[in-house]
């Protein structure tokens, strides 16, 4: 790959580092992508500030507090139901759940658009409200309108890397979506520690990990009730979050974190603590004392103990190297280059974690341009191309009902780890035939294009002539387009 | 006359089985040219369809020699249907043969559209916005038909007037500014038609990964190969023509229903293994219009089925047993309306001479001259709106006459 010609770098530029080109902008040949990336991590993500339907994840848990019980007043007064349909609408209507509608005829059901047994007259139950008004931003705000979509493609990765699963339950499922705006979004080009700690003391990522739960042994809520101590969220900030597999640590470091960590929790429904629905440190359920972690004593200090263990895991040279794999491997290759990996690290080191400067230091990086297109986009990144090539506007729960067909269910990843990130995984036959199905909607949608003009418009000087001719040659336009959609150009990056 | 404006909105309504009757309770209305409550349809053919297969012509002394293993016959096992000694049927079009027998359809030989290269989107876009050059695709012919039919004939109730498009998309044909319903079966599958051998066919070439992953789809029954014979019911598919063709008539046969149709089936280019995929798609298409003939019932005999497709195949058999892209072809008039029991063509021979660039059976006849033969003689339009607004700058193409009965 010469990455010194310009137009064949921004057509690089819109897979390896953005979400896609879009058909109506202008050449993006006209100078240095480079500095096209650089505009985009000065300006940061798109906040999602005043799209519709979207409240603070707080005010989110307040409201679902009030629908669970109410649920539970009507389900306490209603008769039993026969005929074994669930109430709880909850459980079935997030992401994993909206495959159900997958293979409806587009020209079909349009009258009850989204509308679903258990709607009311008040329309969807709130949390498949919550859902639909969070894809909705996505869709037609953050996915759409940045011209290349670096800080977006940011926003994805590192939700990946703090991934919260709503199959964990009611609460993650109906504030994963404000965890994305909260903690991760606004730090994308930030400081890690501050992202660090905004997940760390997120409501989501302390009910997905059960910290909320957690209680040290000598705490005096510890020795007035039988639950403990669950290590669960500061394995998974060593293991996962910062230092790595392999970072260093022992499972007596795992415990010292879990200690440091009791009394991060939530505010319940009964505000004892607080304003329900807010991240608050309880100092009843905190283990007191000094702790010693990877060999550092921390003295007692209720919070700014686990404050402190964090921005020193954020800083630690482990993590550094951790993170510029994890990053390098996501936008460049599965096996990537060390020189890149080590500069990366070495950047992250030198500014103290300032991710703004790492983010330029792989755009800038030769190594990040010279690599083969060889990663496949992730179902999240081919659907977001899609959208942004046929400028379509799907209903969410076709959106997600897609993504979940093609094996990535929108904040429902398998575990804490994510989302897997190796071209393998996405390689997978049952994966290409739900490739092959979406292609094909999506092919629908966008009837009225060339698929020949779409392809040179789409892929520049990357389309191969084998590609070319395929599209040129396909029976219909939108068998060029299923075509084009799936071409190896539109596939990898 | 009052009918409700029919947006794309309405579309939605068209969603259920139950729908089809939506125009029962609407006022009947009066109609004129000829007397007759016509009715029109027009069946796009995707992939442009080998006339010398659907209808060879075994009586052309080169015939059986340029199409060698894929070359019809009327005698042994798989025998043509005779027609008239010289052309005669592929035997899968039973219906399409009885019906010609008694005189309800028409073969036009040796037709094609104004394009003449060999891309299908260019070739269908010629075909149906009635453009001589692609590039057009805002509105198609029989839309802006619709505005063409003089008010008050049977197709043309009042400034309302309706067609329907059959199947997920509207086909180019009838989409633009006049309102025209949509409707598709409930359970119509998107076409795969035969994306996974073209998409082996291009990672083959480009990508060893996804070339072993499609590979491995297709051999565990993930993918439709694309080539078999199982059911996928969508348009290239000969239970989806069906649904399509039962779905369209249902519609066209409501007294206040529309009068004017559109379907498209697809999977038609066949560059290998040709016999068996075209018996199969011809099939479907014979069983299609015999679904029109079933449920279109009283309303049969003043019905016009039009079936066309974007330019014809070589007259030579390639080397993977199917055919490239040509231009002449063969076009079907289906219809208790058509003056039918007759092969029309002025045949312009298959010796090397006589073939267009020494490889397609030549175009004697243009589409066009056909469409407008038929809107002036069942729609009463009148050919100066034809050669206008219909089908631009063809004022020089006259209408064929006769074709009606």
């Amino acid at each position: 790959m010469p990455a010194a010609d310009p137009a064949l770098r921004s057509a690089l530029a819109q897979s390896r580092f953005g979400l896609g080109a879009r058909p109506g902008d202008p050449s993006p040949a006209q100078g240095d992508v480079r500095d096209a990336l650089r505009q985009e991590i000065r300006a940061g993500a798109p906040s999602l500030q005043g799209a519709p339907g979207l409240s603070p994840s707080d005010e989110i848990l307040r409201e679902f507090y009030d629908f669970r019980e109410k649920r539970r007043e009507a389900r306490d007064r209603a008769p039993p139901r026969q005929d074994g349909a669930r109430q709880d609408g909850a459980a079935q209507d997030m992401a994993a759940q909206d495959t159900a509608k997958q293979d409806e005829p587009m020209a079909q059901g349009r009258q009850g658009r989204g509308a679903r047994p258990g709607d009311d007259a008040m329309g969807p139950p709130l949390p498949r409200r919550v859902f639909l008004a969070e894809v909705e931003a996505r869709l037609s705000k953050a996915y759409r309108e940045p011209a290349l979509g670096f800080a977006e493609r940011m926003v994805l990765f590192w939700s990946n890397h703090f991934a919260v699963s709503a199959a964990k339950g009611p609460i993650v499922r109906v504030i994963a979506g404000a965890f994305e705006r909260e903690a991760i979004r606004p730090h994308v080009f930030g400081r890690f520690a501050d992202m660090l700690m905004a997940v760390e003391t997120h409501p989501a990522m302390l009910v997905y990990l059960d910290n909320q739960r957690s209680v040290g042994a000598e705490s005096r809520a510890g020795a007035s009730s039988k639950r403990g101590l669950n290590e669960n969220l500061a394995r998974e900030i060593l293991e996962l979050h910062t230092l790595g597999v392999g970072g260093g640590y022992t499972q007596a470091d795992v415990t010292a974190l879990a200690e440091i960590i009791t009394g991060w929790t939530i505010v319940g429904p009964q505000a004892r603590l607080g304003q329900p629905g807010t991240f608050v440190f309880n100092p009843r359920a905190h283990e007191p004392g000094p702790r010693t972690l990877l060999g550092v004593r921390y003295p007692a200090g209720g919070q700014e103990q686990g404050r402190a263990a964090l921005l020193a895991l954020a800083r630690h040279p482990a993590t550094a190297r951790h993170l510029a794999l994890k990053l390098a491997r996501h936008f460049v290759a599965d096996t990537p280059p060390p020189e890149l990996v080590d500069a990366l690290a070495s950047t992250f080191t030198r500014t103290d974690g300032d991710l703004a400067a790492v983010s330029e230091t792989l755009v800038s990086h030769d190594l990040a341009w010279q690599a083969e297109r060889g990663k496949m986009r992730s179902p999240l990144e081919f659907a977001i191309a899609l959208v942004r090539a046929t400028a379509m506007t799907p209903r969410v729960p076709r959106f997600a009902g897609a993504l979940a067909s093609m094996g990535q269910p929108l904040w429902a990843p398998p575990g804490p780890n994510g989302f897997s990130d190796m071209t393998a995984t996405w390689a997978s036959a049952e994966g290409l035939s739900a490739r092959m199905d979406v292609a094909s909607w999506a092919a629908e949608q966008a009837t009225g294009q060339d698929p020949r003009q779409l392809a040179e418009s789409l892929s520049g000087p990357l389309l191969s002539a084998a590609t070319r001719e395929a599209v040129a040659r396909a029976e219909t336009r939108r068998q060029g387009l299923a075509l084009l959609f799936l071409s190896p150009e539109f596939q990898r990056r | 006359m009052t009918c409700e404006a029919l947006t794309p909105s309405r579309r939605a309504v068209l969603g259920t089985a139950g729908a089809l009757f939506a125009w029962a309770a609407m006022p009947r209305f009066a109609f004129a040219a000829g007397n007759r409550d016509a009715r029109f349809v027009t069946i796009i053919l995707r992939g442009a369809m080998d006339g010398l297969t659907a209808v060879p012509p075994v009586g052309d002394p080169a015939y059986q020699d340029l199409r060698r293993s894929i070359a019809l016959s009327t005698t042994g096992p798989n025998a043509a249907l005779p027609l008239d000694g010289f052309f005669a049927l592929h035997p899968a079009m039973v219906n399409l043969a009885r019906l010609y027998a008694q005189g309800q359809a028409a073969i036009v030989h040796a037709s094609a559209t104004a394009y003449r290269d060999r891309s299908h989107f260019d070739g269908q876009d010629v075909l149906e916005s009635g453009f001589e050059r692609p590039g057009r695709t805002e509105s198609g012919w029989l839309n802006r038909l619709l505005a063409t039919v003089p008010a008050g004939a049977g197709v043309n109730p009042g400034p309302k007037l309706k067609g329907v498009s059959v199947g997920t998309v509207a086909p180019l044909v009838i989409r633009g500014p006049a309102p025209v319903l949509g409707w598709a079966p409930p359970a119509l599958k998107p076409a795969a038609g035969d994306l996974a051998p073209r998409l082996a066919d291009l990672y083959g070439s480009t990508d060893p990964l996804l070339a072993r992953t499609l590979h491995e789809a297709i051999e565990t029954g993930k993918i439709a190969s694309g080539l078999d014979v199982r059911a996928q019911g969508g348009p290239g598919d000969p239970i989806g023509m069906a649904q399509m063709a039962t779905g369209a008539a249902r519609l066209i046969a409501q007294p206040d229903g529309p009068r004017i149709a559109a379907l498209a089936f697809e999977g038609w280019d066949t560059h290998a293994q040709e016999v068996g995929r075209l018996g199969r798609l011809l099939g479907g298409l014979d069983g299609a219009l015999a679904a029109f003939e079933r449920e279109l019932g009283e309303t049969w005999k003043d019905t016009v089925i039009l079936v066309v497709t974007e330019f014809g195949r070589t007259a030579r058999v390639n080397g993977t047993d199917g055919t490239d892209h040509g231009t002449g072809t063969a076009a079907f008039l289906v219809g208790g309306a058509v003056k039918g029991g007759r092969v029309i063509a002025d045949w312009p021979g298959l010796k090397p001479q006589q073939l267009r660039d020494g490889r397609d059976l030549a175009a004697t006849t243009d589409l066009r001259a056909i469409v407008k033969g038929i809107a002036v003689d069942l729609l009463g339009c009148s050919p100066a709106a034809l050669g206008e607004a219909v089908f631009p700058g063809s004022l020089a193409i006259a209408p064929m006459r006769g074709l009606v009965a």
